[in-house]
Order: structure tokens, then sequence, then C-alpha cells
């Protein structure tokens, strides 16, 4: 008889077999988890959850009999009051009877419901988008250094000796070279002693005191540690690539801006948010709100205390541009900007606010997105759009072609999502699409 | 803890309170197969105990039980359902898995209470184990020697092909083949015990004689002036060795176009379902045999001082919890639970032969008052499945003491009719009504391949032998049957025949799309 402890035993023995569910189930799931992201508040957007696919999806067809049809027996425990003979009605629900034989069920429950990890999660949600540009500047920003270990060396300060291996080695040349040990003189040196004290043959023990000799001259002459034995510990430093981001989230808290439109543009950072911190190692938020002054603020104060007061975009953008400067080198940090606003300006700020953007936020950050947002009420027109706003028209003027400036409006909640994805669609399947 | 009562206590204390170690599973189990030899005289293989944790646990009920197995998405499935079924709190774990292996593995859960892992081992590593060991079904279809050395080359087998041919095909071929499993047993036996050690080696040779392999399907010399065709027919049938109830054994050997890694892994999932195809028909006498050893068992282990009363009322809890039998009218009736209809049965076996009525003598003249209930049941244990078991051994009392009756559901009638109850009239027609219903032959679907179209298109001929006019599920059907056609490579046709008048009910056809990837 044995007993063994497998509980140390790697786990996750059916993570294949679940992979290869999840992809045979890909499109299915995916849906789910996009309808699934509808329903969740931000708070929890980043975990996984369960979910539902249809059955029909991933079933695995028998050959069995129909569950209805034919003639069919029962037999069940429990007899109340029924006599041979009797009859009783048919049980509601399925034509096969009482429901009561085993292994009829299945056919009923039309969801198949399981639960994704975080990482499953998330992988599906955001598969197949991308940050643009980010290859690049990784690439291009490699000024920061890493101390990394490089191996040994022989030479070095002696703080960084390498002691195991610097006694390997003397210990390797001592058994090359045959150096006496302490232990192996000690025994020759008892010896004659105890031979001169029993009186031991002359020649003998003159022998022996020649071979004494002969072993200390030896332990004399090779040493324990040699300078050869030394060996240090090597650094080197590696430039690092810079994988950090900084993301400046903006907005307008002016009294125009209802609950509702803080709503929408704190889903679009929270999306943002995940999305960058799923592509960087670090990520800061910066949030600045702004009113006709602009001021950095925690999360809380950000999206929950209102201000009054008229709006002026451009000092939003300079606190920025203050704090981008003081904190946030380009060279070093991947920037990020996201702005939301229900597109009120100052007319007289617009020429001011497209020049800092066009010439100084621009040049410097990765990716700018303005985000317009509406009221719920309003209705989406299709064909007569309504006159376009302030800031929209400003921004318009500036747009660039090569994606590096984007802008979009949303009314609802639903549309979040669809636009976020059209924003950091895959730009590689886009050009591919194109071209055939 | 209590002080116990000094009762006939001739055994140390092996435990108090909940926590063990691994000393303590040691002592337990010594104390258990002391009690399995003594009291029962259990005959088992050695075991092998292992203690897991609940996600360990949950990744061997993905596997169907199995210590490993090939990869396939469906396990994957498996898995995330009973993860949901688990976290939520629906449905616990089992404290237990055990396996059909020489030695035998049990897996016991570390959250397990000294008591449980008590009951644990009594249950699974002598009651399952001895009824695995001894049963004929057991011994005449399975290879507890060679199952995990096979496994482990099935596995092995599976990965290699799917790096030489792709997943995606291979993960089609099995979807088709899983799709079969349940036509993939032989129900007869027809050959010698299973040596699944030698299959590995037997599948190399068998790779070099099909490069010789003759098929019928492919001759093309002429044979001269036809002969008369029923003759023909007769030895066309003879040759294919028709009709076959085996359908994945009749395509991996006969399928013209499959290549011969896919007949191979036709022959694994064959393997695999025929493995399990004798626990699917003993779960009421192999759990009944389970739990009435766990019962004696633990009460000897308490009668000699072993655990005490505290351990014993938390094994009386768990213990009555597991043989419960809810009512066919309560709302978490969910079918006769085997646990509890097999250890009734077979405590009313032992009360037939120590203490038997008139009753009991008139329906059991063999058994009733022989004594050496004991004898009884290994014998029953060894040479019964479900079936015969309860066909032979449910008694009037039990079925008076269930108060068990037999409903007649008529398709074409719109109320249900009470065919029998528990009174003189009913005792057998009840008995025999039930034993039906873990006939095995009965339950599933009697299907046949009957005949290649060898002078036409090649198209393949099913047979459903239709019982009481319950046809085929259509949907599902269907679907089986394209992927059968894929198999097969030609058009496939099922014929649902009326076995009184021979008329064809319903007639499925599905045509062959493009060959499988090979």
């Amino acid at each position: 008889m044995y007993i063994i402890d497998r509980r140390l035993n790697p786990g996750g023995k059916s993570f294949a077999n679940r992979q290869r569910f999840l992809r045979r189930a890909k499109a299915l799931v995916q849906r789910a988890v996009r309808d699934n992201f509808k329903s969740r508040s931000i708070k929890d957007l980043d975990q996984g959850g369960e979910i539902g696919i249809t059955r029909q999806g991933v079933h695995e067809p028998t050959l069995r009999r129909a569950a209805s049809g034919g003639q069919r027996d029962h037999v069940l425990p429990g007899n109340k009051d029924y006599l041979e003979g009797d009859t009783i009605p048919r049980p509601s629900g399925g034509g096969g009877g009482s429901g009561s034989q085993p292994g009829q069920g299945g056919d009923g429950e039309d969801e198949f419901r399981f639960v994704l990890t975080k990482e499953e999660y998330l992988d599906l949600f955001l598969d197949d988008l991308e940050l643009p540009d980010l290859a690049k500047r990784r690439l291009m920003d490699t000024e920061a250094k890493e101390i990394q270990r490089a191996g040994y060396s022989t030479t070095g300060s002696p703080a960084s000796l390498a002691v195991a291996r610097t006694m390997r080695l003397s210990l390797a040349r001592r058994l090359a070279l045959r150096r006496p040990s302490a232990s192996e003189i000690l025994e020759l040196e008892r010896e004659i002693a105890r031979l001169e004290q029993q009186g031991g043959h002359e020649s003998q023990i003159t022998a022996l005191k020649e071979e004494y000799e002969r072993l200390v001259r030896r332990n004399r002459r090779i040493s324990y540690i040699d300078p050869i034995d030394l060996r240090y510990r090597r650094y080197e430093s590696n430039p690092k690539p810079v994988a950090q981001a900084v993301m400046f989230c903006l907005m307008d808290v002016s009294g125009s801006m209802s609950e509702h439109m803080k709503d929408l543009a704190k889903r679009f950072f929270a999306l943002l948010h995940l999305f960058l911190t799923r592509c960087y190692s670090h990520v800061d938020i910066v949030f600045i709100r702004h009113t006709d002054r602009a001021e950095e603020v925690d999360e809380q104060t950000f999206f929950y205390s209102t201000e009054t007061g008229g709006t002026i975009v451009s000092t939003a953008l300079e606190e920025m541009l203050t704090i981008m400067r003081q904190r946030y080198n380009p060279a070093d940090w991947n920037i990020y900007v996201a702005q939301a606003s229900d597109g009120d300006n100052m007319g007289s700020d617009s020429v001011k606010a497209a020049t800092l953007l066009h010439d100084e936020i621009l040049p410097a950050c990765q990716y700018f997105a303005y985000l317009e947002v509406g009221r719920e009420e309003d209705p989406m027109p299709t064909g007569t759009a309504p006159r376009p706003s302030d800031l929209w028209r400003t921004y318009e003027t500036i747009a660039t072609a090569d994606g590096h400036f984007v802008m979009r409006k949303v009314w609802h909640r639903r549309e979040i999502y669809p636009v976020f994805r059209e924003l950091f669609r895959r730009r590689g399947s886009n050009v591919r699409g194109g071209a055939a | 803890m209590t002080a116990d009562l000094p009762r006939g206590r001739t055994h140390p204390l092996l435990f108090s309170g909940t926590d063990w170690d691994f000393d303590t599973i040691r002592r337990i189990y010594e104390a258990v197969e002391e009690a399995a030899r003594n009291e029962l005289g259990l005959d088992t293989y050695p075991n092998q105990i292992e203690v897991i944790t609940a996600e360990q646990m949950l990744d061997a009920y993905s596997s169907t039980g199995m210590p490993q197995l090939y990869k396939h998405w469906s396990f994957g499935k498996q898995f995330a359902h009973h993860e949901l079924v688990y976290r939520k709190g629906m449905r616990g774990l089992a404290y237990e898995l055990v396996i059909n292996s020489d030695p035998c593995i049990s897996y016991v859960m570390e959250e397990n209470s000294a008591m449980m892992q008590t009951l644990v081992i009594a249950h699974a590593a002598f009651g399952h184990n001895h009824f695995f060991k001894n049963n004929y079904l057991f011994r005449q279809w399975t290879d507890a020697e060679g199952i995990r050395d096979y496994l482990e080359f099935a596995k092995g087998y599976v990965a290699s092909c799917e790096e030489r041919y792709g997943q995606a095909a291979v993960e089609q071929l099995i979807d088709a083949a899983h799709s079969l499993m349940n036509q993939g047993v032989h129900r007869y036996p027809r050959r010698q015990r299973l040596d699944l050690k030698a299959e590995e080696q037997r599948e190399a040779e068998r790779h070099a004689y099909q490069e010789r392999f003759y098929n019928d399907l492919w001759r093309t010399i002429p044979t001269g002036a036809q002969q008369a065709s029923r003759q023909s027919e007769d030895k066309r049938r003879a040759l294919l060795e028709l009709p076959e109830e085996n359908i994945l054994y009749f395509l991996e050997k006969t399928a013209p176009k499959l290549a011969p890694w896919q007949r191979e892994i036709l022959r694994i999932v064959r393997h695999v379902a025929q493995y399990f195809y004798p626990q699917s028909q003993t779960k009421v006498m192999n759990e009944g045999c389970a739990t009435y050893c766990h019962y004696r068992i633990m009460t000897r282990l308490h009668r000699q001082g072993s655990i005490n009363d505290g351990a014993f009322l938390e094994f009386l809890q768990s213990h009555t919890n597991v043989v419960a039998q809810p009512t066919f009218d309560t709302p978490y009736y969910n079918g006769i639970n085997p646990y509890a209809l097999g250890f009734a049965m077979m405590e009313d076996i032992a009360r037939i032969c120590n203490d038997p009525r008139d009753e009991d003598r008139e329906w059991f003249p063999d058994i009733a008052g022989k004594g050496d209930a004991d004898n009884v049941l290994k014998h029953i244990w060894a040479n019964y499945r479900d079936e015969s078991f309860i066909a032979q051994f449910l008694s009037p009392r039990l079925i008076r003491e269930w108060r068990i009756f037999h409903v007649l559901d008529n398709a074409n009638k719109n109320v249900l009719e009470i065919a029998a109850i528990h009174d003189e009239r009913g005792y057998r027609r009840i008995r025999r009504a039930l034993a039906r219903q873990y006939d095995i032959a009965w339950q599933q679907a009697d299907i046949q391949v009957v005949d290649v179209d060898l002078a036409g298109d090649r198209h393949l001929i099913l047979q459903h032998e239709v019982v009481n006019g319950i046809l085929l599920a259509e949907g599902d059907t269907a679907q089986v049957l394209q992927n059968l056609a894929t198999l097969w490579g030609y058009n496939v046709i099922l014929r649902e025949v009326d076995p009184a008048t021979r008329k064809v009910l319903k007639e499925h056809v599905a045509r062959a799309t493009p060959a499988i990837a090979a």
C-alpha cells in the first residue's frame, strides 16, 4: 500500500483542454463577453466572471433515442395512494412523461454557463485591438539602463568576490596538484611521535621524518588559495526598453456636463486604462478637470464633485503640458491623452487651444483621443447632423490623417465600446483588407 | 472529545478530532484493512491512496476520472462546467474517486476530516476495489493492469498525430469518434482477455500489416460471370463480418478512406469506451457493494473501539445522506439513487440469509435461511450486473418498503396509466420493469451496420431496431450520421425499422463531404 501526496503536483492539468474549449467556442464566448460588458460597472470591468453561451454551439451529439413519442416505462419509489389501473394526467412540460427518467434533461437548458478567469476575459475582450505606434516608440526609447549579472571575471573589487566560485576553483587546483592535507601531515606527525616513544626502528623514523619534511614543504609551496583562483561577479548595464505609459484624462466639469455625460466619459477612460495596463508594465493616470481654470485632482473628485464656472479648454491643455514637463519626460514615457467634453468652449479660446494641441501636445504624445459626449435624450440623427459644437469645429481643423489624433461623438453607453474598438482596431488587418 | 464508553474496546483509538496527517492515514488504512479482511474477507488489488486538492479533483472529474487522457476540448468543457457548479456551491465534490487499475488508485481530498478519510478508504480502497477485482464484467472487459500504460500511450499517440497532421484534423476526427462512442463497444465477448500493455507494439505490427492489407472494397478485377445475387450478398456480408453493432470497430477495420493514424485514433476511443462499458452496467451493484462494505467496516471499527462515538455519529450522518432515496414527488427527486437501492438490496439479502420470513423462503429458496450472508453477497458481487441483480434479488418486502410503482406512458394516450403497485400482482412486474431500466441493451438504441452497397456507390447501410415505437432524436442523429459519412467516405443511410412488421418507420441520409483531412 502506498500513500502519495499529490497536492504539490503542478495544477492546471486541464489547462490545455480548457484552452481548446475556449478556442472552439471563441466566437460564441467573445459575443457573450461583449454582451456581458454592457451590464458591468466600471469597477469590476477587469474582473473575470460567469458567462453563458448557447448550448448548441458546444453540443456533442450522440445517437440516442428521442425524448418524446412511443411507449415508455417509469418505475418510481414513494407511491402514496395510486392503485393499479389508475390514470393520472400527463404532467406538463415535455411530452416525454414525468421527466423522471435520468438522462432526459440536457435538452431543456439552452445555455452553457461557466466562469472565465480575469486573463481569459480580458484576452477575449481586447482581442484584435492594438495601440498605435507602440512598437516604434519602444524601440526608439532605450535610454534607461539596467544592471544585470553577467557571469564572472578574474578582476574586480573585493566587495564583489564570488566566494563559492573561488573556493571551488581552489579545491580543484589543490586536488590536481596533490597538496597534502592538514590531516595527512598531522597523522604522520603522530606516527613519528608514537614510533619515537616506543623506540621504533631508527631508519624507519628517519624515513618518516624526511617524508614529513617533504609534505610540509609541499604544503607551503602550494598555497591554499592562490590569486589564480579568485573570481569576481561581473555586472553589465543593459539598455532597458521603456515600457511605461502615462494617461492624461481631461474632462470638462462645468455645469453643462450632466451625470450621464460624466458616466460616458468615465467608461471611456476606464476602457483606455484597462487597455494600457495590458500593454505596459506601468501606467500612471493623471486626472485633470477644468472649468475656466484647470487643476489636477484625484479620481474621486474627478468624477463625482461638481464645479461651476465657464469653460476654457486651453487651461486644461496648459495644465497637462505643465505636468508633462515636470514629471513625464516624453523621451521616457509613452503619453496618451483622452479628453472628454460636451463640446462647449469660450469662443475666443478655440484658436489658443488648437495651437497648443497642434504645436506642443501632439508632437509629444502617442495618441490623443477626443470624445464628445452628448445628452442621452438626444436622438441619434442619421441624415441631419446637428450643428457641430465649437470645440468639434476647432479640433476638426487639426485632425490628421495618420490616426495620431482622433475624435468621436457618443450619446449612449452602448456606443462606448464600439467607438473604443474602432479607435484601436488593429491597423495591419485594415491594410490587408484594403489591399485585397 | 467526550469520554469514550468502555465497551469491548480491544483496539487503540485511531484518531480523535478531525485532523489527520499521513501517519494517521497509514494507521487508518491498516485498521480498515484488518476489518475488511476479518469482517468480510474482501479480496482486493493492492491499494494506492493519493491525497489531492479540490482543484485536482476537478481535473480528475473532467477527464472522466482517468489519471490521464488525450487532450480534447470536450474535457475542457466538462471542467468549466464542474468548476462553475462547484464554485457556486451548488454541488460539493465527491470525497473520493477510484480508478479501476492494478494497483487500484483512490483519490482522497485533503479537505476531508479524519473520519471522512476512514470512510473513503473503506468505501473506495476496499469496497470498490473488491468489486473491480471480482466482478465478471470487469474481469472480462477491462485490463486493470494495462490501463495506465495504455492511456499513457494513447495520450502520446494523439499528441504526436496533432504534431504531424495538425490539431484541427485530429480534433475533427475525435469529435466524430466521440459521437459514436456508445456504438463503439463489443457487447459480447469475442476474444481473449484484453492486453492493453501490448497495444503499442501491436499498433506498429498492424501498421506493417496494413501495407499489405487486402480490402474487398477495392477489388477491381472482374470476377467473370455474375453469380446469383442472393449468394453474393451473403458472401459479401460474411466477408465484411456483417451485421456489426460496434460501428467504430467496423470503421477502423473497413472504412476505405481512413489513414492508418486515423484508424488508430478510432481504436483508442473505442478502447476507452470499452473500458467504461462495465461501469455503466454495474452502477447499482458497484456503489451498493462499496456502501455495504464501508457500513460494515465502520461499524466494526466503532465496536472494537478504533473510532469514538463522535466520529461514528459523523459517519452515520454522512452515510444516511448517501443512502437517502427521495420519493418521486419531492422536488429534488432525480431518479433512483444507486447507492440507496444497492445498499438496501444488499442489507435485504443479508436479512434473507439470516432471518427469512415465509415469503422470503418462497421467493428465494436458494438463499433464504442459508446463513453465511457474506459469501452469498460475494457470489452476487462476482457474478451479476445491475439488470440481473435486480431481476433476481429485488424482494417483495423492499418493493413494499419503498412503495415502488410502475407507470406506463404511451404517447398515443393523453393520460399515464399505473401498471403495477406493491401488491401480489405487481411484485414481479415491477421487478421486471425496474431491471429493464438497468439493462443497457434495452436502454440504448440498437443500431447496427447491416450492409455496404459494394456494387453501387459504396454507401453504408445502418439499421435501428425500434423498440416501443421510440425513434432516434432527429437533430443529433443527423449530426452523428454526418460525422459517420465523413469517416466512411461515402454516403450513409440509417433506417429505423419496426421489429415486428419490418416496416421502415423513418430514413436518415447523410452525404459524404470531401474526405476528412489526412
